[in-house]
């Protein structure tokens, strides 16, 4: 998926799209394909970029694969959240097209910093989904290179890692990979409620002033835990970046289109060394802020009801079913394979086993300490004086 | 071989000149550590040799120098981060505590962040307030970090470029008021051969009462020490160089001979190193121990007023008093 340049290829058999500026309530939003299903040529944002895409219909419908497994496999993992396999989940439900979106717009050498919510940007790099459920079982923290994968390990410190993806930014850019279309970008993953973090701001302050290779892609979900977006803000996201010095730019984040088109030129911008933008993909945390959470206490139904008008699949499995790009076979296939590939997740969470309580002494430092060697001896003792007891 | 004599400050400078020179993955960062050389001029002339793109003026952010350090630490490099006094390292301290320390324990050993904080620690400058602290502690009780101290020009010439070689992210203990005192320094000495970053040293043998300080009160050590030499008494200074992990096999050998043991330091006593030192000093040398081990510290107060520092730092005087407290059991 997401080959090629977008614009470039010929499209075929779509009725006659319109284009037009922003969508409807909403000038600012950049929408490509209505919560009907209906498809919008291009949409010209608040700065004069024009955005579009021209996928195959290959593409289309691997598009469409990519959200209903992300579903599906969080879906499982909530699953078994509830049935005390995992210790806790972060569901991404609502936010499928805005991960799918932007991960398929990413090129292989570009780096992802994620919060801990960004299994679906975690698949679309190619990635194991089981990789970070070893953190929700509590086996591990994480436990993967981020250099291995081009994907920093999940960060639950809210927005820490937005600092972290500025820095390997500058990094990108004093290794002179900046510049060309083979130039490396790097993409920081945040949410409504990191805004307010003074580590938010500062990162957006230092890629500024150091005109850094950075994508800072905000899904506004509409609630951090509890507290609604106007707890964080009292002016549209995407226009802080004004007060920066970098654009900004708010699209439908349920819109998986519009999602690609955005997050595509942000960082081929940024690749060709034309510094950082901010995206604010306007979505909806569909479930609760994780399994620990009772979302029913802050929200009325009503609104999650008029959010589930504009679901992210639906719109998209409207317009295949409409432009005649995939088949009822298609669909059926699709859902097998969500099915088979969960069940194989389950199968490999419920296999993971418990570390050994002598490895909680490994890696806390890369050259040893002499203390943790004589608290790991003494533990090791201390264990050993249970063997052949009845405990 | 080249011996100089140098100040504590010159000394860090060319230590951190020749970490420039021998790895191109050395990069400094902070406040005004390039056209200004930083405030107490560490980085004088760095950023004019190496460019700004090695000696990189930050903006005035802390939690975004250590935070952006992180992320040029996954890139590959190594950055030495000033922070430019100790009470201005709290706004970081999230980023240290949280991210800097727990990555590779996080990673399973994957992720290595080879990282130093430089900060200038304690106080005895004049300064107003949040300029004289000592925040040892809160760096030492957090797993994941290294922190040391350096107390004379040679270790600081040598621990700075031990500290940037070293893939453990280290807090960098500076004694700041005495930037200025002079010593000798061997230049040409290979890092390879040169004494451990992580082991403490005798600095003045003795046999009477072993007294163990780190950075800025190693000074004020050795001249208690020669102040009791006067009166007969002879005080075993240590120098405890590394403060996380402790290395306190010097220290146990020194007070199994002496039997007395005073700790040292300007940070409040309330726990604080000196009630870590002293209770696995009372553990490994219980029958030796004559007296119990003392602290002469600074107060459960915040940093006071300058004009009542010398009140409150320890001194020469206080020193000599505990050291006279252990003979009364």
């Amino acid at each position: 998926m997401a080959k090629g340049d977008p614009g470039v290829s010929t499209r075929s058999r779509r009725a006659a799209p319109r284009s037009r500026k922003g969508a409807a309530g909403d000038p600012d939003l950049v929408q490509l394909l209505t919560p009907e299903g209906e498809r919008i040529e291009s949409v010209t944002g608040p700065d004069g970029t024009v955005y579009r895409v021209d996928f195959t219909d290959e593409e289309y419908r691997g598009l469409y694969r990519d959200l209903v497994l992300v579903r599906k496999l969080d879906a499982e993992a909530t699953a078994l959240q509830r049935q005390g396999e995992l210790g806790l989940w972060a569901s991404l439900l609502g936010q499928e097209a805005a991960q799918v979106g932007s991960g398929r717009a990413l090129r292989t050498q570009d780096m992802v910093f994620p919060t801990y919510r960004e299994h679906g940007v975690l698949y679309c790099r190619g990635i194991d989904p089981i990789m970070p459920l070893g953190l929700f079982r509590g086996v591990d923290q994480g436990g993967w290179d981020p250099n291995e994968f081009k994907f920093n390990m999940y960060t639950i410190v809210i927005g820490a890692q937005t600092l972290h993806a500025t820095g390997y930014a500058m990094g990108v850019a004093m290794d002179g990979k900046t510049g060309g279309d083979e130039g490396e970008a790097v993409i920081a993953y945040f949410g409504d409620g990191a805004t307010s973090q003074g580590d938010v701001n500062e990162a957006f302050v230092w890629a500024s002033v150091f005109n850094a290779p950075l994508v800072f892609f905000c899904q506004n979900n509409q609630y951090a835990i509890s507290e609604p977006l106007e707890r964080q803000t009292r002016v549209p996201l995407y226009r802080r970046a004004d007060g920066f010095g970098f654009p900004g730019v708010r699209v439908d984040g349920n819109d998986v289109l519009a999602t690609y088109a955005v997050t595509h030129t942000a960082l081929d911008n940024a690749r060709h060394g034309q510094g950082p933008s901010l995206i604010e993909a306007y979505t909806y945390r569909m479930g609760a802020h994780t399994t620990s959470d009772d979302p029913t206490r802050y929200r009325i139904a009503s609104e999650v009801e008029a959010w589930q008008a504009k679901d992210p699949i639906a719109r998209v499995k409207a317009f295949l079913e409409k432009q005649q790009i995939a088949d009822a076979d298609f669909f059926a296939e699709v859902d097998e394979q969500a099915k088979r590939e969960s069940v194989h997740l389950r199968e490999r969470v419920l296999a993971m086993p418990n570390p050994d309580p002598n490895t909680l002494f490994d890696h806390v430092y890369p050259h040893g300490s002499p203390l943790l060697d004589e608290q790991r001896e003494q533990f090791s003792r201390y264990l050993e004086s249970f063997e052949g007891s009845a405990h | 071989m080249a011996t100089e004599t140098l100040t504590i400050g010159k000394a860090l400078n060319t230590g951190l000149r020749r970490a420039l020179e021998n790895d191109p993955k050395v990069v400094i960062m902070g406040e005004d550590v390039g056209k200004l050389g930083g405030v107490f001029r560490i980085t004088d002339g760095l950023q004019k040799d190496f460019g700004d793109q090695r000696v990189i003026d930050t903006p005035l952010a802390e939690s975004g120098i250590i935070g952006t350090a992180i992320g040029l630490a996954i890139r590959g490099y190594r950055p030495v981060c000033e922070i430019q006094f100790d009470g201005f390292v709290y706004p970081a301290y999230d980023q240290i505590v949280s991210q800097v320390a727990k990555m590779h324990y996080r990673s399973r050993g994957k992720l290595r962040i080879p990282m130093v904080i430089r900060i200038p620690f304690g106080g005895g400058i004049g300064a107003v307030e949040h300029h004289s602290e000592s925040p040892e502690a809160y760096f030492s009780h957090t797993a994941g970090l290294k922190v040391v101290s350096c107390a004379n020009p040679q270790d600081a010439y040598v621990m700075i470029q031990q500290a940037i070689a070293s893939d453990d992210p280290i807090i960098f203990l500076e004694p700041k008021r005495r930037y200025w005192e002079k010593g000798p320094v061997e230049l040409d000495a290979p890092l390879a051969d040169a004494y451990p970053l992580h082991a403490s040293r005798v600095v003045r043998p003795g046999t009477d009462v072993t007294l163990l300080a780190y950075g800025p009160m190693v000074r004020t050590c050795l001249d208690a020490a020669s102040a009791a030499a006067e009166d007969g008494r002879e005080l075993e200074v240590i120098d405890l160089r590394t403060i996380s992990p402790l290395d306190l096999g010097v220290a146990y050998e020194s007070v199994r001979r002496t039997g007395r043991a005073v700790v040292v330091h300007e940070a409040p006593s309330n726990v604080g190193l000196g009630a870590e030192i002293a209770a696995r000093i009372t553990e490994e040398c219980f029958y030796s121990l004559e007296s119990p081990v003392l602290r002469v510290t600074g107060f459960d107060t915040p940093y006071p007023a300058a004009r009542v520092e010398e009140e409150y730092l320890p001194d020469l005087d206080r020193v000599l008093d505990a050291v006279d407290r252990t003979f009364g059991w």
